[in-house]
């Protein structure tokens, strides 16, 4: 395998694996709780470290899961005793752990080989050359299995428990109620995401994980209501996201891991203005066909209930609607260009006059209309 | 002894000015459950002090602060429109910014220092912060920053009071409230980008939120608890850089966040009135005082039922009220006994005279509660028990011959059993 596909492979594990927890994250409204795991298992690394004396995958997963674990304990802990609202309760407890861990790493720099700028930023373009040997045997990059096993974990835990994750995400009480533990599910997938971060912590490091983990996941959540669409969808933009990430990093010369991550915040934007349900672009276009629409039913109204009043061929002098509604000259010629346009209304002389065609479309939807006027 | 340093000054006035300012800025972001924003704020400045240093070539404070104050207001900015008009909730958003940002940051940065070699170094003292790199300068530009920002916070005080506690009134009383939030989450901003460098990104979070969470459990009052927040993250700022200089490879950034959760630590559970502890003590007292009152009760109710309070009751009848074990239920009866409210042949028990008005007023609240409930609620009278065993140990005296007034000093509760005196003085 060359070191590029190698590189991209893990990428690609690294972000398939964080999507896949990411989106639970991001459902649950939890983004920020992975953010604390991400660097409150930082001690728990360098404790592995210190009892193993290794660099070993297993150790640093178990004691990063450990932390983790203790991460979601105690800001629950905080959370329940009502004394501290639940962001607050996040926003104290990873930065203290987080400070254990970089003291724990200055004291003992010495007996661990652990650089701390490694940790948190990572650097996949070394992937390709920390090879996994045992037995004297070279089986390949180590980065390869250690994310490659990652992403079976996660994928097995989402086959595994979809249905249960599925309602508890959305239902808490009704997963109760059905009779199985939110609370469970809730270490369970937040050990995932310890796991997680953890395997990926070598490849991209602690603070692009956070991106992994919620930007593909929230991108996709842009695009579909449905989950299963959704954790594909995530996926989908994860690989795409470190794939062109990596393209970039390469043309560029610069942090692929960043690279990655930066990618991913773009797909965000381009899915932020161009999703066709809840992309910004197609709402401000629905809001501005909605105001129309508006006030084209209030002038049809008005010349309904003026004609009622003062019978054809006396109609509705033209300033005097445009005076009344307070409106700008020249939104009052877009509405009557549209009204026009479509057949509604006509002009006769210096006046304007419902047509047979807009008399029926207000008897259609004038009731509608009626609700908005004073 | 530590040793007064240079260094050791300017760390402890880094860091104690940093602490005020965090622990003021921060007590409004905690209250407008903002306590993660200066996290994003944090990460998204390193993008903008990469943007200067490629734009100016210099690494001199004030371009940098700025590029970083710019990219941290893009950021908050980002922030409220993709809350406001897209259907992502704010930790989503946050986790983007925090996350998104520092990659492009990570991005220029590499970029930078494979451009030009050596002349990057101190720019990722921005991402950990080096308190001990700290020089006079430094200083001079956070003591201007942090006199605005008081000074700002001072005069803004009542519309920031607004702000956090009821946007809508403030803006029906006809306040700018958008500009106002803007005014605080710039000084955010600028707290943020100058605390960066005394003790880093993640760090400045505890900076901003710890010292503001720890004084929010001593006071309701915003002013006190601004005043709080800010000594507590002055104080631990200098604790913590005394510390860290005292004990040999003790980073001081770590080593304040660590002071700071200890204060934490201790407020939660030791403040008068929101303290854990104390709320654990009160609460295990009340549950004994129930316990108490609930054993007077039996023993009254069995008296009742065999028409003379005279008898001994063993232990056995009563272990079959509740399910208690014999053990649990000596445990309650020993104050009772102590205060002689109960008397005791081998384990039989008995109710003293004092003992029996005691259990007489349970009773009383009991049932009236019992009567009030049917008269007032029109419950059917098989469903109140349950709510008067509550209200039996709730109910205050006066409360009762009030109750007992406006239901016209009934003689009996719904179940047709007869309600106590009250207590004859």
């Amino acid at each position: 395998m060359t070191s590029a596909v190698v590189i991209q492979l893990v990428g690609g594990f690294v972000a398939a694996s964080c999507a896949l927890v990411g989106t639970f994250l991001v459902l649950r409204r939890m983004a920020l709780l992975g953010d604390a795991i991400s660097h409150a298992v930082l001690p728990g690394i360098v404790i592995a470290f210190l009892l193993t004396g290794s660099r070993a995958a297993l150790p640093m997963v178990l004691g990063a899961s450990a932390l983790g674990v203790v991460t979601v304990f105690l800001v629950g802990v905080l959370n329940r005793s009502r004394r501290l609202y639940e962001d607050t309760s996040i926003g104290v407890v990873f930065p203290a752990l987080f400070s254990v861990g970089v003291i724990l790493v200055s004291r003992y720099a010495s007996q661990v080989d652990l650089d701390l700028d490694c940790v948190l930023h990572g650097e996949i373009g070394l992937a390709p050359f920390d090879t996994l040997i045992i037995g004297g045997q070279s089986f390949g990059s180590k980065a390869l299995w250690v994310t490659g096993g990652t992403l079976l974990l996660d994928l097995a835990l989402v086959l595994l428990l979809y249905k249960e994750l599925k309602i508890a995400s959305f239902d808490p009480d009704l997963a109760a109620a059905v009779g199985f533990s939110p609370l469970l599910l809730h270490y369970l997938l937040m050990s995932a995401v310890s796991v997680t971060v953890v395997g990926s912590f070598e490849s991209v490091g602690a603070i692009l994980v956070v991106a992994m983990l919620v930007v593909p996941a929230a991108t996709a959540y842009l695009f579909t209501n449905r989950l299963s669409t959704m954790l594909l969808l995530a996926v989908g933009i994860g690989v795409a996201s470190s794939s062109a990430g990596y393209h970039f990093a390469r043309w560029y010369d610069c942090s692929i891991a960043g690279a990655m991550a930066a990618a991913a915040g773009g797909f965000f934007v381009l899915g932020l203005l161009l999703s066709p349900r809840n992309g910004l672009i197609a709402r401000a276009y629905v809001t501005k066909r909605l105001r129309e629409r508006l006030n084209e039913q209030l002038v049809l109204l008005h010349l309904k209930r003026h004609g009622e009043a003062f019978p054809p061929p006396r109609a509705s002098r033209t300033e005097s609607v445009q005076e009344r509604f307070g409106w700008s000259p020249s939104r009052w010629r877009h509405v009557v260009r549209r009204l026009e346009e479509q057949g509604l209304v006509e002009r006769v002389g210096e006046d304007l006059q419902l047509t047979a065609a807009g008399a029926r479309a207000l008897e259609q939807t004038g009731t509608s209309v009626l609700a908005h006027c004073p | 002894m530590v040793e007064f340093s240079y260094t050791l000054r300017n760390v402890m006035l880094g860091a104690s000015l940093l602490g005020v300012m965090g622990g003021v800025v921060g007590s409004f972001a905690l209250l407008r459950r903002q306590s993660l924003l200066g996290d994003a704020l944090a990460h998204a400045a390193l993008p903008g002090v990469c943007l200067a240093f490629l734009l100016t070539g210099q690494k001199s404070p004030p371009s940098l602060l700025l590029g970083a104050t710019l990219a941290g207001v893009a950021g908050a900015l980002f922030i409220l429109v993709v809350v406001r008009w897209s259907r992502i909730k704010e930790d989503a958003a946050i986790g983007i910014v925090l996350s998104v940002f520092f990659a492009v940051g990570m991005v220029l940065l590499t970029r930078i220092q494979k451009l030009e070699t050596g002349n990057q170094s101190g720019l990722d003292k921005y991402l950990f912060g080096q308190a001990a790199t700290l020089v006079d300068d430094d200083l001079k530009w956070m003591s201007i920053v942090g006199a605005v920002v008081l000074l700002t916070v001072g005069l803004f005080f009542k519309e920031f009071k607004l702000l956090a506690f009821d946007n809508a009134f403030g803006a029906s009383l006809g306040f700018p409230m958008r500009g106002i939030e803007v005014i605080l989450t710039c000084l955010l901003v600028v707290v943020v980008v100058v605390g960066l460098q005394t003790v880093g990104v993640v760090l400045m979070v505890a900076a901003l939120i710890t010292p503001a969470a720890a004084a929010r459990q001593w006071t309701d009052r915003l002013g006190i608890m601004v005043f709080l927040a800010a000594a507590i993250g002055g104080l631990s700022g200098a604790a913590g850089a005394v510390i860290s200089a005292s004990v040999e490879r003790l980073p001081p950034g770590p080593t304040i966040v660590l002071v700071s959760s200890c204060a934490l630590a201790v407020s939660l559970l030791f403040a008068p009135r929101r303290g854990l502890l104390w709320a654990y003590l009160r609460k295990r007292s009340v549950m004994a005082r129930i316990r108490r009152e609930n054993l007077l009760k039996d023993l009254y109710l069995m008296g009742e039922r065999e028409r003379g309070w005279s008898n001994f009751v063993s232990l056995s009848a009563l272990m079959g009220l509740r399910g208690q074990g014999a053990r649990e239920i000596e445990r309650n009866a020993q104050p009772l006994l102590q205060q002689q409210l109960l008397e005791a042949s081998r384990d039989d028990l008995r109710l003293t005279q004092a003992g029996f008005a005691e259990a007489q007023q349970v009773v009383r609240k009991h049932r009236l509660w019992e009567l009030y409930l049917t008269r007032r609620l029109e419950l059917p009278s098989d469903h109140v028990h349950r709510d008067a065993e509550a209200m039996e140990h709730a109910l205050s005296e006066g409360a009762v011959a009030a109750l007992e007034a406006r239901l016209g000093f009934p003689k009996e509760d719904p179940h047709g059993r007869p309600i106590p005196p009250r207590r004859s003085r």
